[in-house]
C-alpha cells in the first residue's frame, strides 16, 4: 500500500493488489472496490493528488485518438491502405485522409512496404482509422527504422522533448518517434544514424532510472572519448 | 483439525502442508508479449503469451470479446521415458482446463475480435505440471500487460492412504498402499475464488473440504512467490 505521505511516489503493483484505500479516484488501469483502489493490470502505480493510475511497463501498444504512429502499408484496397501499426486492431488509412488529390492506381502513391507517419483519428471496436493530413506526417523516403518497447516511448522523448532533443543535437539526425514504438532516423551518413540508434537503445534498456538525461549526456561524452 | 495430518510420512521428508521449493521468473522470452517460468521442485513450466492480436480464420472471431487459447505441451524430454511429441488427448484436456482457470480473471472484452494465445511448455515433469503451468501462465499474462482482475495461483493436494498432503510429486502420485493416492489439483484467486478443481482417486466429502482449505493456504504461498517475481522484474 502506498502511504498518503509519500505522494507522487511510484511502486510496482500486480493485478488485484491494493494500491491505496480511502478517498481516491480510480484512473487508468485501476478499479474501486469497497473503498479500496485495486490494480487492474501490472505496472507502476502512481498517486497524484487523489488520482491513482497505473503506468504500464510491458504489453502491446493500444492505440488512442491523437497519437502519432509510424506504420507500414500491408495491403492496398480500392479506397485506401491497410496499415500495420504494431497494434492488434485492423488499421485503415482512407484516400480521403490524404493531403494530395489521388486518382487511379493507389499503389502509385503508397505501395506495400512503405513506411508512413500517421495520426490516429478514431478508435472503434471495428478498428482504427488513420490520417496523414498534418505537419510532419506522410511517407518516409529514406532513413532508418527501428523498433522499441512502446511503453518506453515517453522516456525516450523525455520531459517536453528534452531527451530526444539531446539525441538529435548530439547526432545531427532527424528523428520521429511513433507512440507505437517505431522510430525513424535520418542522418547525413550511416554512422550518425547508427549512433542515434545506439543511444535510443541505451535509453530503452535504462529507462527505469531517474536522472536519465544526464546519464545520456555522459554516454555521449564516453563515446566521444573513445574515438 | 488439519494439524492432525502432521503424522503423514512423505518420501522426501516434507511436512504435510509444505510445498516443494518454488521459483518464478518473469520476462524470459523476448519475442513474446509476456512470459514467465514457474518451478515446483523438479517440475518446470514455461509460459509465453502472444496477443492480443488479430484472430484468423475470421469465423472464429467474437465481436464482443477476445478469444483465449491455451496450448499445453509436454516436451518429449520432460519425463524419464521419452513422450511422443505433439499434442495428445491429455494435453488438449489440460490446455482447456487452464483456459477455464484463467479466462475469468482477464478482461477480454477490451479486445473484440482478437485472440490471446498462451503457450505452456513443461520442460521437466515431476507431477503437478498443470498447477505449475497455470502459475506460469498467470504470471505471463500479467507480464503481457493485459487488463486482469487478479492473479491465479494453483497447487495440487494429494491424499496418501488417509492423510492429506500439499504439492504431490510423481513418487507420491504412484503411492499404492492402503487407500492409494488421490490427486486434487486446485487453483485459487487471492480473493478466494476457485477457478480449477479436478480429482483423480477417491476422497470423502469431509476430507475434500479440508483439502480445499489446505489448498487455499498453500496457494497464498504460491501467490507470494508470483508477486515477488513480478515486483523484482522492474529492478533491472
Amino acid at each position: 500500500m502506498v502511504e498518503k505521505e509519500d505522494n507522487n511516489k511510484r511502486k510496482i503493483v500486480v493485478p488485484g493488489e491494493e494500491v491505496v484505500s480511502g478517498e481516491y479516484l480510480p484512473g487508468d488501469g485501476t478499479r474501486k472496490e469497497d473503498g479500496k483502489i485495486l490494480a487492474n493490470r501490472y505496472g507502476l502505480a502512481e498517486v497524484k493528488d487523489n488520482l491513482v493510475k497505473i503506468i504500464p511497463l510491458t504489453g502491446a501498444y493500444i492505440p488512442r485518438a491523437g497519437n502519432v504512429v509510424i506504420g507500414q502499408v500491408v495491403d492496398v484496397t480500392y479506397s485506401g491502405w491497410l496499415m500495420d501499426i504494431k497494434s492488434p486492431a485492423n488499421t485503415f488509412l482512407s484516400v480521403s485522409e490524404c493531403p494530395t488529390y489521388i486518382k487511379g492506381d493507389l499503389t502509385e502513391y503508397y505501395d506495400i512496404g512503405d513506411m508512413l507517419a500517421c495520426e490516429v483519428t478514431t478508435v472503434k471496436s471495428g478498428g482504427v482509422d488513420l490520417t496523414i493530413k498534418g505537419r510532419n506526417l506522410g511517407k518516409f523516403d529514406e532513413g532508418l527504422i527501428m523498433n522499441i518497447n512502446p511503453n518506453k516511448v515517453p522516456r525516450i522523448i523525455g520531459k517536453s522533448g528534452s531527451m530526444i532533443n539531446l539525441i538529435k543535437e548530439k547526432t545531427n539526425c532527424q528523428i520521429t518517434i511513433g507512440q507505437n514504438g517505431v522510430v525513424w532516423i535520418l542522418g547525413e551518413n550511416i554512422e550518425d544514424e547508427v549512433k542515434a540508434k545506439d543511444a535510443i537503445l541505451y535509453v530503452d534498456n535504462q529507462s527505469f532510472i531517474s536522472g536519465l538525461t544526464e546519464m545520456v549526456e555522459e554516454y555521449f561524452k564516453k563515446i566521444e572519448e573513445n574515438k | 483439525m488439519v494439524e492432525k495430518e502432521d503424522n503423514v510420512e512423505r518420501p522426501d521428508g516434507r511436512k504435510f502442508d509444505e510445498p516443494r521449493e518454488m521459483e518464478a521468473k518473469v520476462g524470459i522470452i523476448d519475442n513474446a508479449f509476456g512470459s514467465a517460468m514457474f518451478r515446483f521442485g523438479d517440475t518446470v513450466a514455461l509460459a509465453g503469451v502472444y496477443g492480443p492480436k488479430v484472430l484468423h480464420p475470421q469465423h472464429l472471431q467474437n465481436p464482443k470479446k477476445a478469444l483465449l487459447r491455451c496450448y499445453y505441451n509436454m516436451i518429449s524430454f520432460s519425463v524419464p521415458d521419452r513422450s511422443r511429441p505433439g499434442p495428445g488427448r491429455r494435453d488438449h484436456e489440460i490446455g482447456k482446463v487452464t483456459e477455464w482457470a484463467l479466462s475469468d480473471t482477464i478482461d477480454l472484452e477490451q479486445f473484440p475480435s482478437q485472440v490471446v494465445d498462451i503457450h505452456i511448455s513443461i520442460l521437466q515433469a515431476n507431477a503437478s505440471t498443470r498447477c505449475a503451468g497455470i502459475n506460469a501462465a498467470s504470471l505471463a499474462l500479467a507480464n503481457a500487460g493485459l487488463p486482469m482482475k487478479e492473479m491465479v495461483s494453483s497447487v495440487s493436494i494429494g491424499k496418501l492412504d488417509k492423510g492429506l498432503v500439499v504439492d504431490l510429486t510423481k513418487e507420491e502420485e504412484d503411492f499404492e498402499e492402503g487407500e492409494g493416492a488421490t490427486d486434487l489439483p486446485l487453483a485459487f484467486t487471492p480473493s478466494g475464488k476457485i477457478t480449477l478443481m479436478q480429482m483423480d482417486g477417491q476422497i470423502s466429502s469431509e476430507q475434500l473440504k479440508e483439502g480445499i482449505k489446505l489448498g487455499k493456504k498453500a496457494c497464498e504461498k504460491v501467490y507470494e512467490v508470483q508477486k515477488e517475481a513480478l515486483k523484482n522484474m522492474g529492478d533491472k
